[in-house]
């Protein structure tokens, strides 16, 4: 057993964890954070990614013990003071989910995405995407949904800009 | 008025949760003192368990209890059932052997369960399960259909002879081979349909545990319906009676079939939940997933059409092997033949279609109905088949189908298998699809594309499939062994807000949103002023659950049914307190109101009414506003359309690149268009996956090599382009919403247009068939092969 001090959606925690215990193990199975998902054992689904320091990271293939200090970022962090964050919003309004459970990887990939590259083409999302397997939606909305943010992310920031 | 009413894009009501990270899968339940299950199962395909070790890992700390087949035969359990009867010709029962729920004897797949071990922590019962000592004799397997089709194939029962469950035919045979007779031209085509497996991105979960003081089981587990898994559960598996038995089936992340049927696995959490005192949790691996989900497809088919040299259509004969897996999981046995073969006519008018089925055992895990169930496989056969027509005949692909399908005046058109279909116009369908992706100026593009090198091709596909499972007395006459009906409870709170309860089970169809927009639409409400409630046998009184694009067709029905009914008490109340006789009472926009008067009553006032009966009809009306449906449908639904698809093939890799897509469905009335489009997305990406990429690949031996994400290709998003999805709507006929259902035309429909425009790219290389999964090396090896066979002439 070690110890780890982190930061985990805004509050800190100090765990004892075993030296195997990976991350996405400390979220479901000690802190109850049950959006961040499980779908493989291969570290090729995506259902499991959250952010650590600002970068989105499979949590499934990130050991615990590694993250002393780190500032970690689930889904359930993601929506501020009961507002949902602007990726959030456009999944909702383009149908970008359906069952749910790729959902919340798919979602805090896609708000890396827009952190490095803001106006993303069709193309590029898609590529994006190549860690996140859905089998529900097909696609389709989930690209739409990343595209009508990133333009709702910019506009807004050309009016707050004014 | 209701703003979010029937055909209204209203946005889903269980969006929220699972954005937030909220949502509540099986998984993310954790009981108090719960154990945890690992299940040993079996490396080989076929062998004989002599015996089983226990001690090393029973002595560890920590460790509840080991529990083998031995254990579930003393305790005098039984088996998984199969949920449906087919005869053979001969008139004999399918075979139907026993699936203990952990094998006693033989094992008979890679992953067959032969023992459990619970313990306090999931790492530690992992652990002791590989100290338990199996000692097998390996045994030799028929590993694929192919291998267990042949002559001396390893025998996976002793009594299903030649490894055949059943020899099955439909269709008159003589006149099938009269109108061969008449035929200017048989032909032939041998096609298989690639085995795939249905990997909902949740893995399968359970957690059981049992209340010593009420006798009583609570099952949470990753079903598509919770019913059905109580209701074989009670009535075959452990004989617990209904009422001792709760099972619920939370947020489900996708089914699309491999989560109908009750397994192992969720039984033996609920068996041990009692032996060990505690309760039991299991959350499978992906890798357990693929050696222990149920499979989808696995086909191998020999055909002939009989054609006139016109084109018309006469007749078509089939003959299929179909992979039941080494057991007969619960629709194992209809998925083949009567989801399958009655749709063999497709929707073109012949006079007779002959079908023989032989369902095989093989050495691997079960296969069942996997989104399409049947209709995939015959919608790729047919489809194929007409393609080749053409280029057989020199006729045009597109003309050859317009001459043989079915017209929309010819509704009610009883095919010569089985259905009768009330109405459809595929022709409209077809018009849309080939406008959508301009099949007018795909030469153009062909051309463009070939100056960079590439070939580029289009296909065509239409289909027709039955949904909406299913007529009761018709399914029961076609061997169900369950009435296939759906309930629904409406109840009107006092202050006018709505509660439904639903048989039916949503894991990601968005019914929480779309069956509230149907008695929003009736009581002239608002979503928000109703709730839908699903997934659980104690707070739902019965029902049959989701598959088969049934949910809307047939529980949209028993909603729609139950609101009449509140609709129609309500009037009585309604015509109480105007002083109005029922008769002169219309009810509209939320209102009642007196014919020709403008004395009007909200629904609002009717429910607090029934709720506080002050002044009230009491001689005629018991108070309270709630009303119960059972809807069994007068047929099956049949949605219908066509999919084009255009491919891009780089002939010096043989990667298939899909370019365009348009799909034109008519699927009946939409409830809510947003909710329709995203199935039919999800339908075609699946539908394309099976067609380009996935396959569950066994070796003759019987070991799965497609065994996790680095061999079993799932579609990515890069894979595609944004589809063009448009609908023709006919409303089906007899139901009383007019829908006909969605969820599985995507991957009925498109399967054979890949393929079909893979061989359209490939001709200028003289390819002319091609198998699922239509991956790069294999295109790339038929080149090299066309081109060898070029040259040697
Ligand atoms: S769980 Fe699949 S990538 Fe992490
Ligand atoms: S929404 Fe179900 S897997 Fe993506």
């Amino acid at each position: 057993m070690s110890r780890v001090s982190l930061e985990v959606n805004g509050a800190s925690v100090d765990v004892e964890v075993q030296p195997n215990t990976l991350l996405v193990q400390l979220l479901r199975e000690k802190l109850d954070l049950t959006g961040t998902h499980v779908g493989c054992d291969t570290s090729q689904c995506g259902a499991c990614v959250v952010h650590v320091n600002g970068q989105s990271v499979k949590s499934c293939s990130v050991l615990a013990v590694e993250l002393e200090g780190a500032k970690v970022t689930t889904i359930e962090g993601l929506a501020q003071g009961g507002e949902l964050h602007p990726m959030q919003q456009a999944f909702h309004e383009e149908h970008g989910l359906q069952c749910g459970y790729c959902t919340p990887g798919v979602v805090m990939s896609t708000v890396d995405l827009l952190k490095r590259n803001e106006s993303p083409t069709e193309g590029e999302v898609r590529e994006w995407l190549e860690g996140n397997i859905c089998r529900c939606t097909g696609y389709h909305n989930i690209v739409k949904a990343v595209l009508s943010c990133a333009d709702k992310m910019k506009a807004g920031d050309a009016s707050a800009a004014e | 008025m209701s703003n979010t009413g029937i055909g209204k894009r209203v946005k889903r009501k269980e969006d929220r949760r699972f954005l937030t990270g909220k949502g509540r899968y099986t998984d993310d339940i954790n009981l108090p003192r719960q154990a945890f299950a690992h299940f040993v199962r079996s490396p080989h395909a076929c062998a004989k368990i002599n015996g089983i070790d226990a001690s090393e890992a029973l002595s560890q700390d920590g460790v509840l209890g080991v529990y083998t087949g031995a254990d579930w035969v003393a305790d005098q359990l039984g088996g998984l059932p199969c949920g449906w009867l087919v005869k053979s010709k001969n008139g004999a029962d399918q075979v139907e052997p026993p699936h203990l729920p952990l094998a006693p004897e033989v094992a008979r797949h890679v992953g067959d369960p032969v023992a459990v071990v619970i313990a306090r922590t999931k790492e530690l019962a992992k652990e002791a399960a590989s100290m338990v000592e199996v000692d097998y004799d390996d045994m030799p397997a028929s590993g694929t259909l192919a291998k267990a089709i042949t002559p001396d194939a390893p025998q996976v029962w002793p009594d299903a002879s030649g490894n055949v469950s059943f020899d099955w035919e439909v269709g008159d045979e003589a006149a099938q081979q009269a109108a061969f007779a008449e035929a200017d031209r048989i032909v032939e085509i041998e096609v298989t349909n690639n085995r795939v497996i249905p990997n909902a991105m949740e893995p399968r979960a359970a957690v059981a545990s049992y209340d010593p003081n009420a006798d009583s089981y609570t099952l949470y587990t990753t079903s598509q319906n919770p019913h059905l898994i109580r209701l074989l559960l009670s009535a075959f598996v452990m004989q617990i009676p209904e009422h001792k038995l709760q099972v619920i089936a939370p947020d489900v992340g996708g089914g699309f079939g491999s989560k109908i049927y009750p397994y192992s696995e969720e039984v033996v959490c609920t068996w041990t939940s009692k032996k060990v005192g505690v309760p039991v949790k299991w959350t499978a691996d992906r890798s357990e997933a693929f050696m222990s989900d149920a499979h989808g497809r696995g086909h191998i088919t020999k055909a002939q059409m009989a054609v006139k040299n016109d084109g018309t259509m006469l007749a078509f004969r089939v003959e299929t092997y179909a992979d039941l897996g080494a057991y007969l999981s619960t629709f194992a046995t209809a998925t083949p033949t009567y989801l399958y073969a009655p749709l063999l006519c497709g929707i073109y008018k012949m006079k007779a279609v002959y079908a023989n089925v032989k369902g095989i055992f093989t050495h691997t895990v079960p296969v069942d109905a996997y989104r399409g169930a049947g209709r995939p496989e015959a919608t790729y056969l047919v489809e194929r088949m007409v393609d080749k027509v053409a280029g057989e005949l020199g006729i045009d692909r597109i003309e050859l189908r317009r001459k043989n399908m079915i017209q929309k005046d010819e509704f009610p058109y009883q095919t010569p298998l089985i259905f009768q279909f009330d109405t459809g116009d595929f022709e409209a369908c077809l018009d849309t699809a080939l406008e959508a992706i301009d099949f007018a100026g795909f030469e153009a593009r062909r051309a463009e594309a070939a100056s960079r090198g590439m070939l580029r091709g289009i296909g065509v596909s239409t289909y027709v499939e039955a949904c909406g499972l299913a007529p009761s007395a018709a399914a029961g006459a076609l061997g169900a062994r369950a009435g296939l009906y759906e309930s629904a409870i409406i109840r009107v709170h006092p202050t006018g807000s709505v509660t439904v309860f639903t048989g039916t089970h949503s894991h990601g169809q968005g019914h929480e949103t779309a069956f509230a927009q149907i008695v929003a639409e009736k009581l002239g409400m608002e979503v928000d002023n109703i709730t839908v409630e699903h997934g659980d046998t104690e707070k739902i009184s019965f029902g049959m659950g989701s598959y088969g694009s049934r949910s809307l067709a047939v529980g949209g029905s028993a909603i729609s049914k139950a609101t009449d009914k509140v609709i129609e008490k309500g009037r009585k109340i309604a015509a109480h307190l105007l002083e109005a006789s029922a008769d002169d009472i219309d009810f509209e926009g939320g209102e009642y109101k007196v014919k020709g008067t403008d004395k009007v009553l909200p629904f609002g006032a009717v429910a607090f009414t029934a709720y506080v009966p002050h002044n009230y009809p009491h001689e005629e009306l018991e108070p309270g506003l709630e009303e119960s449906a059972f809807y069994d449908p007068a047929n099956f639904t049949f949605p219908g359309g066509c999919h084009i698809t255009e491919v891009e093939i780089d002939p010096e890799t043989g990667v298939v690149k899909v370019v365009d897509v348009a799909a034109a469905d008519d699927i009946g009335t939409v409830i809510n268009p947003m909710i329709v489009d995203g199935q039919v997305h999800g339908g075609l990406v699946q539908g394309i996956g099976q067609a380009l990429y996935e396959e569950a690949v066994y070796d003759d031996d019987g070991q799965l090599k497609s065994g996790t994400y680095m061999n079993y290709t799932m579609p990515r998003a890069a894979d595609f382009p944004m589809f063009k999805v448009g609908f023709h709507v006919t409303a089906c006929t007899h139901n009383p919403l007019g829908s006909k259902g969605v969820g599985e035309v995507g991957s009925i429909g498109v399967p054979p247009s890949v393929i079909n425009a893979v061989l359209d790219a490939l001709k200028p290389t003289g390819v002319t068939d091609i198998s699922m999964p239509a991956t790069a090396q294999k295109v790339w090896r038929a080149i090299q092969e066309a081109k060898a066979a070029q040259a040697a002439e």
